[in-house]
């Protein structure tokens, strides 16, 4: 194996341990970031959902803030907001350099798009169903985790796999800024130094982990339409009676 | 019981509003079939979702049995003059039980979960809420589908899952929204006889929502027709078939009855249904005191007259008999007048339709008599 990687990417060999913290600290960047995001931007989305005009619990002024405020950034391209965000980001964690300080942006870069996918999906949740849960007498918190969370899985996981996917590539821009990562192994190491094999490497890495979470995001998100995740059964034989 | 008094519901919308539901009084006993009939955008989904606050009225009252009086006071609800909070809305949703007609069941959740979703979460323990599953389940004979998902069933199978469901936590009062309306004939009688046998076997008294007065005709026992966002009409299934008052319900009733083609013929003018000079083009209604005695033949042979049935119909409601049938009647003047006035009579109601004598192409419009 490791003859090989001597003979075909000898450049990559060469820096190989480098090579591999980048894979590291895009580990990193990528679980952290997304974790948080991913909190956040449910939390946003259910909030977008249930306050709209026709919501299960109509807040205009709770509607429109969130939405403003998400727009806002949403329609600033992610490397102005790295910028934008180092003050922010020095006086929140201390540095706006290395994993640490690439964490703030990242998850300022995904919030807004992810929650206003997961508001697209959990909009996706038939209205019948969720008067039919109002009629059992659910409360909005019932309705958000009985029914809106419970009902959109599929469209959840598909959602959530386009933003893990994008996520990715801000984790490689934040390597421009000095965050580290594969983004700036690539750059540095291949790109500047005339590395083409290092180069040609990340991209395939990159592309694996895209394909590989894509796949992972179908086959779920087929997996859990019309039907639980885990199957639990019940026997229906064992007392009948009357009712 | 169901007390509705002067309900009021109107929409706003951007430039115009809809009244949905004005100064609607309804009263609903214990264990009826409670029939609401109406054309689309009648106000019909709007009364009942009132019923259980899953739309909040404008203003009125409602009084149920076992749960209280609600007041609408500045369009908020009161219940037994206290401000009502969301989590009482949500304990009185849970006695009332409903239906809807696309079903509305969680495609994730099993047939168990489906039904099993009002219990949880109300402090019933796993054992309990299993028995009462399995109980709905042998009642609406779906014992063998427990760990089925929605997708897998048939529509009249997800309507019985929807309706085990809603009976769950015991409510008495059911609502059902056009429950029949997306399912098949076959179907749609299975679901009634089964909304039957929820009604008599356990009491429950069900409010059935349609625009089919098949639906009324099979199991209601009182109907109220809407228009408008009003009752325009109410009372026994037999007296709105026998003697529909308004033209709407006239139509409703129409549509299930053969002489409902009547309309259609006039219309086209049909050759079918030309009088003669001297003919008359009658509708004859034979209600539960006059079906049965002859009457027809009687009075044709007592006064001589002849009788070419074009359509007739008659059939059994609620154990009463109701007839009708349109006709052109020929024979001598006074002989067709007496005959009908004999008819009347014996409780006959008795319509000229075309009139011969005064129109002798037979194109003339409809002449109400009676
Ligand atoms: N949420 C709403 N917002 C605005 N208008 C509404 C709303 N719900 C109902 N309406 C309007 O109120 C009127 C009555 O509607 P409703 O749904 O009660 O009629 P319906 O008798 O049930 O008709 P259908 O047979 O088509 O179901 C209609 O004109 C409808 O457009
Ligand atoms: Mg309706």
């Amino acid at each position: 194996m490791e003859e090989l990687m001597q003979q075909v990417t000898p450049n990559l060999y060469l820096y190989r341990d480098k090579f591999y913290k980048s894979c590291l600290a895009t580990v990193e960047m990528f679980w952290k970031a997304g974790l948080i995001a991913g909190v956040i931007g449910l939390m946003l989305g259910i909030l977008l959902v249930i306050t709209k005009k026709d919501g299960i619990a109509p807040k205009p002024a709770v509607y429109q803030t969130t939405n403003l405020i998400i727009n806002v950034f949403r329609s600033v391209p992610f490397i102005i907001l790295l910028i934008f965000l180092i003050p922010l980001t020095r006086a929140v964690v201390g540095t706006a350099i290395n994993v640490k300080g690439a964490i703030l942006p990242l998850v300022f870069g995904t919030v807004p798009f992810y929650s206003r996918q997961v508001e697209v999906a959990l909009s996706g949740v038939d209205p019948g169903k969720v008067e039919a849960a109002r009629s059992m007498g659910s409360g909005t918190a019932g309705l958000i985790f009985r029914v809106y969370l419970r009902e959109a899985v599929p469209d959840l996981i598909r959602v959530t796999t386009v933003t893990a996917i994008s996520l990715i590539g801000l984790t490689t821009m934040a390597g421009a800024v000095g965050a580290g990562g594969i983004g700036s192994f690539a750059i540095n190491y291949g790109q500047n130094q005339n590395h083409p094999d290092i180069v040609n490497v990340c991209v395939i890495v990159l592309l694996i982990v895209t394909f590989v979470l894509q796949s992972l995001g179908n086959g779920l998100s087929r997996r859990t339409t019309n039907r639980g995740l885990l199957p639990r059964r019940h026997s229906a034989k064992e007392k009948g009676g009357q009712v | 019981m169901i007390e509705i008094r002067e309900l009021n519901k109107t929409f706003h919308l951007e430039n115009s509003d809809v009244e949905a539901v004005r100064d609607l009084s309804l009263t609903i006993d214990d264990g009826v079939i409670y029939g609401v009939i109406g054309s689309s955008g009648a106000g019909k989904s709007t009364l009942v979702r009132c019923l259980n606050l899953l739309e909040i009225p404008d203003s009125g009252t409602i009084r149920i049995d076992g749960v209280g009086e609600i007041e609408l006071r500045n369009g908020k609800p009161w219940l037994n003059g206290k401000r009502m909070t969301a989590r009482e809305q949500n304990n009185m949703r849970r006695g009332i039980g409903m239906i809807f007609q696309h079903f509305n069941l969680l495609d994730r959740c099993t047939v168990f979960e489906n039904v099993a979703y009002p219990l949880q979460h109300t402090g019933r323990s796993r054992k309990q809420i299993e028995k009462r599953v399995c109980e709905l389940l042998t009642l609406v004979g779906l014992e063998d589908k427990t760990n089925v998902y929605p997708s897998q069933l048939s529509g009249g199978q997800k309507q019985r899952v929807a309706i085990a469901r809603a009976l769950a936590a015991e409510p008495r009062i059911l609502l059902s929204d056009e429950a029949t309306s997306a399912l098949d004939p076959e179907a749609t009688e299975a679901i009634l006889s089964l909304l039957q046998a929820v009604n008599r076997q356990l009491g429950v008294t069900i409010v059935l929502i349609t625009h089919e007065m098949a639906v009324i005709k099979s199991i209601a026992d009182r109907v109220a027709v809407m228009e408008n966002g009003r009752v325009v009409e109410e009372g026994t299934v037999y007296d709105i078939f026998a003697d529909p008052q308004k033209e709407i319900t006239r139509k409703f009733v129409s549509t299930s009855s053969l002489l409902g083609k009547l309309d259609k013929l006039l219309e086209e003018n049909a050759e079918l249904i030309r009088v003669k000079p001297g003919e008359m083009l009658v509708r004859l209604m034979f209600r539960k005191d006059c079906v049965g005695e002859h009457l027809l033949t009687t009075a044709a042979r007592k006064y001589g007259f002849d009788l070419n049935i074009i359509l007739a119909n008659s059939e059994y409601l609620h154990g009463s008999p109701i007839g009708g049938m349109v006709g052109i009647i020929s024979g001598e003047q006074d002989h067709i007048e007496e005959g009908l006035e004999f008819l009347r009579q014996n409780h006959v109601s008795a319509e000229v339709i075309r009139d011969g004598r005064t129109d002798a192409a037979g194109h003339a419009e409809s002449v109400p008599v009676s």
